[in-house]
This record gives structure tokens, sequence and C-alpha cells, in this order.
């Protein structure tokens, strides 16, 4: 049942090139190839990624019931509230019983006295279950179903990196994590570059992660009741990571002055009222008056409107259109992605006023992105979910999906810092030990029910090499079949 | 030469069955339970094909130094190969099982094959686990089957599932209509070693990058196995293979806790489960190596089984065994390739155990099957059919008919238990 059979399987994968080419779009563009995506593409691959550009996938399945992140940070605050009182409580009454005791028994273990009370209030607060983690978890499986159920993945994939583009962190925002990927980058992937970066910025979740919300101008209101000022962070990330770029021309000046335009930009503390709390907000009372001056442009206007026009003119400068298509062609297409096709893509951004969707149509349009061979090394995420996707699986334990990406330094939306996860092989190389013996694990729940070379033959249309099907053949057990094939460069390598 | 050491012994059964035949088809839990008997069988599937000549050796057959040369495993050998009966000896790394043995809590079975032929794997786990004697039955397995089959009315009451399944996947010998429960260790079984090598192996010729990579995890892990700062650092070839503690504290652990399920009055009553990594084409070892560390990490499930048992060990039997066997002699690259005939064996207290059970072929040439693999002479299922009928109280009809389907022929081994 199992006998291997390269020399047929080869022959029916070069007689059918056009089945190698749809698996190189599914994993260059896409998320893989799964159960019929061969078929369903092998006639025009490059046709089937453009016509997903135009024709997105509907809403995301399941987003509807999600809480915005303001509801899902406003949960969060209430539960820390109500657990400090808990705590406070706790500490209270056992003050009151220990006052009881030490009138019954005038001997008392003062040094426990602490410790007691450290006990009790922890207990307490530990009866108030943190909603951050299970609205995380749920986001989680939301965004890896999606992936999962998209037919090519394109629009996924382009979610996925300007999610890592304009990364915040859930170790900062637990709880408006995946909110802030569906209200501030999903809705603008094939939108315009002004618009996502306006959003991004404008996040509450970005202006926690970037330290913008106590930010004050010294000579604002607060600054001079507070004697306290500025925070350079967003400023100066926006400007290195999320436009221009580094060292392209901008300086310390600059920097300062981008965060005195930035000041005010916060959210609406929680608390007040029920039914508001963690929105965007600009405060004036934070703002630093006057004009700012930005890369020699003056900026007069003292409102959000002043931090508005910086941000439309930083998404226009040649600089952003260089880097934002440098990072687009070295994620999909190559670690040292052909020149042309970088210039080819920042021009089409420069020509359309960042219109993304023409960008990702230069990039598919493009030869070079088809004639590099297929050398780049998957990230975790994107190789975890490609492994999933090639069994037909479709739906997700958010708690064992999430627990094997962060094993494997993917970490879904914790990135160690705001740079957001590499996109090299040098970075993840390292980790092929941890993937297979995740790829072990999956392999074993797995094995019952999915046919390795049912994967090779249907879901990868014969596309793999000779060595990888003798290998698959030879394994002892259906699981060390799966496990080696996902591990094979095949599913590694795009 | 042939050495007959295939016993058969009158047990309580025989007396039993010539009784009341009728009475035990329908009443088949309340006949255990009548003789004051709460039976537990636990198999354990070894995936891959044990070497049985590696693990158990004929040290008294005159053509086995010549077969084996300097991997044949030898009384005087180093380290020496630990005597059963004078004519077999068992792998040294296998100390709990061979004092098992002399307790008389263990039996060996040797040159046993399932009456599968060829030598794929799949194909011969199936054949292994589901009863049937040609492959490609997969919805249900023997164990369940004889579950079904000693349910008074032919009915499983499905609120109290009496058999277990260790491990992310049931196995499919007890997969079937019988309710199962699972359970999964928590340690995540790490890739065998095996599993890496042949991962490197593809890697190696398809690409480089990766194959350095993973080279370099397989050899840190080695590092960290011998030993931190200020101790000495050994001849690599003396380093067990990387991952092998996992494999055995994984081991330990899913049987131990097999057994712990298994020890509890209301808990199940046959239990399954499959330890892969067996498939040993390259580098076996012999007395060490490769095998040789499978073996004591096999040696040690069947040591937590007897302990988290406690009581319940002495109506216990664990069966291992393997698809089949691997060829006699030795490959071009110090390993085995697929085979036929192989060892199975049997612990537990319940066992009137000390013994070798065999009927040996002979290893010249001609007394090989297919001039190549040790020639079963026993039928795997002669011993799972006496051990559910002596030991679980399984009806020999229902064991011919549904649990091992058309093996009328086959007689079940008599006197294992008891």
């Amino acid at each position: 049942m199992y006998a291997p059979q390269p020399a047929i399987l080869r022959e029916s994968a070069m007689s059918n090139p056009a089945a190698a080419e749809a698996v190189l779009a599914l994993n260059r563009f896409g998320l893989g190839p799964r159960p019929g995506s061969i078929a369903a593409i092998a006639g025009d691959p490059r046709g089937a990624l453009l016509a997903e550009l135009d024709r997105p996938p509907a809403s995301l399945a399941g987003a509807a019931a999600l809480p915005s992140s303001a509801k899902a940070y406003r949960a969060v605050t209430d539960a820390n509230a109500r657990r400090a009182a808990k705590a406070k409580i706790a500490v209270r009454v056992q003050k009151e019983a220990r006052q009881k005791l030490a009138a019954d028994a005038s001997a008392m273990m003062e040094s426990s006295e602490q410790a007691d009370n450290a006990m009790a209030a922890k207990v307490a607060a530990e009866a108030v279950p943190d909603p951050g983690r299970p609205i995380y978890l749920e986001e989680a499986k939301v965004r890896t179903e999606a992936a999962l159920g998209a037919g090519i993945g394109f629009v996924e994939r382009l979610v996925w990196f300007w999610s890592n583009h304009f990364c915040i962190s859930a170790n900062a925002v637990q709880s408006m994590s995946g909110a802030y990927e569906r209200e501030a980058i999903r809705p603008h992937v094939l939108g315009r570059f002004t618009d996502m970066l306006l959003s991004a910025e404008g996040h509450p979740a970005m202006l926690i992660f970037l330290d913008n919300l106590g930010s004050m101008g010294a000579n604002s209101i607060a600054g001079i009741n507070r004697t306290r000022g500025l925070n350079e962070n967003l400023a100066r990330e926006i400007l290195e990571l999320h436009t221009l770029g580094v060292r392209s021309g901008y300086g310390q000046d600059d920097v300062i002055g981008f965060a005195n335009v930035l000041t005010g930009w916060t959210l609406l503390p929680p608390g007040d009222n029920p039914e508001h709390g963690g929105e965007f907000s600009f405060n004036p009372r934070l703002h630093e008056p006057g004009p700012q001056k930005v890369l020699g442009k003056t900026y007069d206007d003292e409102t959000v409107e002043q931090g508005r026009a910086v941000l439309r003119d930083l998404s226009t400068q040649p600089a952003t259109a260089t880097h934002v298509a440098t990072k687009l062609a070295r994620h999909f297409v190559a670690d040292t992605p052909p020149a042309p096709l970088v210039e080819r893509m920042a021009k089409t951004f420069r020509d359309s006023d960042g219109d993304l969707k023409e960008v990702a149509r230069t990039m598919i349009s493009s030869d070079e992105s088809w004639t590099q061979p297929a050398g780049k090394l998957k990230r975790p995420g994107e190789w975890g979910v490609g492994m999933v996707r090639a069994t037909g699986i479709t739906k997700v334990d958010p708690v064992r999906f999430t627990g094997g990406q962060a094993l494997l330094g993917e970490p879904l939306w914790r990135p160690s810092a705001p740079k957001g996860f590499p996109d090299d092989e040098a970075s993840w190389i390292g980790g092929m030990g941890l993937r297979l013996d995740i790829a072990n694990n999956f392999a074993e729940r797995v094995a019952a029910t999915v046919d390795p070379q049912d994967i090779i033959e249907t879901v990868y249309g014969g596309a793999v090499s000779s060595e990888a099907m003798a290998a698959v053949g030879r394994a002892e057990t259906r699981q060390q079949a799966l496990a080696l094939l996902f591990m094979s460069a095949e599913f590694q390598r795009r | 030469m042939t050495s007959c050491h295939h016993l058969h012994l009158p047990s309580r059964r025989d007396a039993l069955l010539g009784a009341g035949a009728l009475f035990a088809w329908t009443q088949m839990p309340r006949l255990a339970r009548a003789e004051g008997r709460d039976p537990r069988l636990l198999v354990i599937v070894l995936r891959g094909g044990l070497d049985g000549l590696g693990a158990v050796a004929p040290v008294g057959d005159p053509d086995w130094v010549g077969l084996r040369g300097d991997r044949a495993l030898l009384l005087d050998g180093k380290p020496p190969a630990l005597p059963l009966d004078g004519f077999f000896a068992l792998n040294p790394a296998m100390p709990n099982l061979h004092r098992l043995f002399t307790a008389r809590q263990a039996s060996i079975v040797h040159a046993t094959a399932t009456p599968y032929r060829e030598r794929s794997h799949f194909d011969g786990q199936d054949v292994l686990e589901s009863g049937f004697a040609r492959p490609g039955s997969v919805d249900s397995g023997w164990l369940n089957r004889a579950l079904l089959a000693l349910a008074s009315d032919g009915r499983v009451d499905p609120a109290g599932s009496r058999a277990i399944g260790v491990g992310a996947v049931t196995p499919l010998v007890v997969r079937g209509k019988a309710p199962v429960m699972s359970w999964v260790p928590q340690q995540l079984l790490p890739a065998s070693e095996d599993t890496q090598a042949r991962l490197l192996d593809l890697y190696q010729h398809t690409d480089p990058k990766l194959a350095d990579a993973l080279a370099t995890r397989i050899r840190l892990a080695a590092l960290g196995r011998a030993g931190g700062v200020g101790t000495t650092i050994q001849d690599p070839a003396t380093l067990p293979p990387p991952g092998i503690e996992r494999v055995r504290a994984y081991f330990a652990d899913a049987a131990g806790t097999a057994g712990r399920f298994l020890a509890r009055p209301d808990g199940p009553r046959v239990g399954a489960m499959g330890f892969a990594g067996w498939d040993t084409h390259i580098n076996e070892g012999a007395a060490a190596g490769q095998l040789a560390n499978l073996l004591g990490a096999l040696d040690g499930a069947l040591a937590a089984v007897e302990k988290s048992m406690g009581e319940a060990w002495r109506e216990t039997v664990v069966a291992v065994v393997t698809e089949f066997g691997r060829t006699a002699r030795i490959n071009g690259t110090d390993g085995t390739d697929h085979g036929t005939g192989t060892v199975a064996f049997l612990a537990g207290g319940a066992l009137r155990g000390g013994r070798m059970v065999a009927d040996w072929p002979g290893l010249k040439t001609a007394q090989l099957f297919e001039g190549r693999d040790l020639k079963p002479t026993i039928d795997l299922r002669s011993v799972f059919k006496g051990l559910l009928r002596d030991h679980l109280r399984v009806d020999e009809k229902a064991l011919a008919d549904t649990v091992f389907p058309g093996s009328a022929d086959v007689v079940p081994a008599a006197g294992l238990v008891g």
C-alpha cells in the first residue's frame, strides 16, 4: 500500500509542470496547498492570485462575535479593578480576624502577618479571571482558521505581513492584540498605505505599545502642571520602522519635532462610563502648542490634524516607497530580492499614491517573482499553517496552536521588539530541530486519518522531489512518513 | 538443529471449557469474577519491526555466531547476554525483563509472526492489530472485538469504557465498537533518532543548509548529554544517541500511566499503546547501541507498569509485539532490513512464566524464510488467542469467528497463564 513509486510520481509531476507552478504560487504568495487548491488554480496560477486581489475573501468568519479593542480593553481594566477590590477586602478581613485573635490570645506571630495578607490578597485576586487571555485565544482561533480555510491565502498573507510591519505586542496589550489587526490592518491591506498608517499609528494598541499615552509637550497644560514631557518612542519607530526606514535622512530634530506633534494622541481612559473607554482620543491638554518642524516642513495646525498631516506626508516619501517595496519583496520572494523587482514595486507605490493592491499586483505580474528558486525559508507560523492545510484540517485548538508557534520562536502577536519578526533564513534556520518535534507531534495526532502519499499525489500534485517521495515511502510508520514530509524542503521553502 | 521448547500444559481453563462452554459463552465476565479474578491485559505494539534475534539471541544455535559475527549477543560477550534457558539469552539492556523471567513472571515467544508475509510496515501493523489475516481491514482491532465478545449479551455498556488507548492516536488494536478511553501522555514524544537520521539523509540529498542546521542540533543534543563543564568528554562512539533519555522518560511515563488506569478497581481492563522507532536499518548495534537503547527504554516501561499496578500486577499480562522481524543477517549499513519471524515478550504476575515458547526453525540459509528471515513457526494469533481464552475468558468460538476471523485452524496456545 505504501510502496514507494518515485519514478512514476516524478513522471507525473514532470508531465504536469502547471502543478509545480501552482505549488510555487500557493507557497510563495499563499498559505500552501490544501486539498483541491492545485486543481483550482493550475490553469493560471498568476491569474488566480490577481483574481484574489480583485475578489478578496468576505469578512473574517467569526469576527462578528469578537469584542472591539476598546471593549476588550474595558473588560480587562474592569477585571483588574474588581481584582484589586477583592484583594483589599481579603486583606481587611484577614486583619480583622487577626485583631480578634490578638484580643483572645496576646501571643501573635508578627512575622507572618504580611505573608498572610499577601496570600489572602493573592487568593482573592485569583478568583477574578483575566479576560485578556480568552480574548487573545479566540482572536487567534478566528485568524488561524481564516488562514486554514482560505482558497489561496494571498490576502491573508498580506494581512500577516502588514500586521508584522506595524506590529504591536500582546505582552503589552493582550486584550487588544487581535482586534488591533482586525481594526487597523486588515481593512487596508488592499487599500492605501496612507490609510493603514493613519489607522495603525492612531490605534490605542499602538499608542500603548510605543508608550505614547503619557507623552506630553513640555509646554502643554499637563506638561507644565506635572513637569513631565515627551516620549520619543512612537515618533522614532514610525520614522525608522513604519515609513522612511533607518538611515534614510531624518535626524534627532525630526524625531523630537514629530514626537511633539504626536503629543496628545492617547486613549480615552476607561472607568467613567461603561459604554466608553479604550478608544483613541486626542487630548489637547497634553499637546505641545505651536508649529512643529519635521523633515524641513513646518506644520502649523495645533490639533490632531497636525499629526495626521505629518503621517500623510511620510506615507508618500520616496524613501517610504523603497522601504515598503523592499520589505514586501523580501518577505514574499527572497531574502535578497532582485533589485529590478523592488524598484518596479517602489515605482508603483510612488505612482499610485501608495495603492497597496497595485503594489501587490506589480509583484505578481513581475517575472522576477517567479524565476527565483524556491529557496525562501518559511517562517514558523507560515510553515505550521501550511502543514495543517495540507491535511485538509480547518479547525484549530488555539491553545495548542499558539503554544506551538511560541515554541518555534514566533509567538502570535508577540514579537520581542517593535521591529517585528525577522524575515530571513539566518534568523529561523536554527529552529529546524524544534520544527521536527512539532511536525512529529502533529503527525502523531493525524496519522490515523491522513495519508502521506495522498498529500504528495493530490494535494501537492506530485510536485515533490523523488528523494522526499522515497523517504516517505520507506518510513516505518505513517507518523514518521508524515513528519518527514512536513519537514521536507518542499514544506519548508518557497 | 531443531529444539522444541513449545510447551503444552494443562490449565484450569481446559477443565472449565469441558464443563460449561455454553455457559461460558454468555456469562464471560461473571465467569472470571466467579473465579475470584479480575484479569488485565495490556498490549504494547513496537512499531517499525523489532529485530527478534538482536533482542533474544539463540546462543545455543551452532550457526548463531556465523550469522551475526561480532554483532552476535553472547553469554560471554561484553556486556554478557542474560541467560534464559540455556539455548536463548536476552539482550543485556533488559535486566527487568530478565528478573521477571527468573521470577516466572515473564515468558518469551520466539520465531513467531502474524500471518502477514510481505514487508510493508503499515500493512504489517494493520494485520497485527486488526486480527485479520490480510491487510485492509482497519475499522476495528482484535482487542476491541474481544471485549465485545466478553459482553454477556453482545452489548457493551457505553458508560463504562473497559479499554484504554494510550497516545495521541488510539492504536488500531483497541479501536472499535466497544468504548475506548484515550489518554495522552504529558510529555511530547520527541522525534526519534531514526526519524532524525532519515530527515538528515533527506536533507543531505536535497538541501545542504537544512542538513547543516539539523546536524548541528543533533550534535548539540549529544553534547548536552555528555554533561556540563568540568566533566570528562566521552568518546563520541560511546555516547547514547541524542534524545534517548527523553524516549526513556516517555516510554516509562506512558506505560506507567496505563498501568495506573488498569490497576483501578473501576478502571479499564485492557489497554494498548504503541512505541515507534524499531526500524533499525542503520547502525543497529547489539549489546549496546541503538537497539539496546530502545530495549532499555522498553525494559523501563515494563518496570513502570509493574510498579504502577501494585497488587493488580499479579492479575496482569503485558504482551509486547511487533509487526514483523528483521533479516537474519546484518545488512550493508550495520543494520537489518524488514524480515519475518521475531519475538514477543509476555510479562505479568498472571503468567505461568519463566519459559521460552518456541519451535526453533534453525538459522542455516535453507532454514530461513526465503533464505533471509527467521522462519516463523508459531502464529502470533495462537498466542493472542491463548491469552484471551485463558486470561480474559473469551470464548473460543468468538476467537475463531470475530476476534481473529478465519482462524479456526490456529490453535490457542495453552498454558501461558494460570
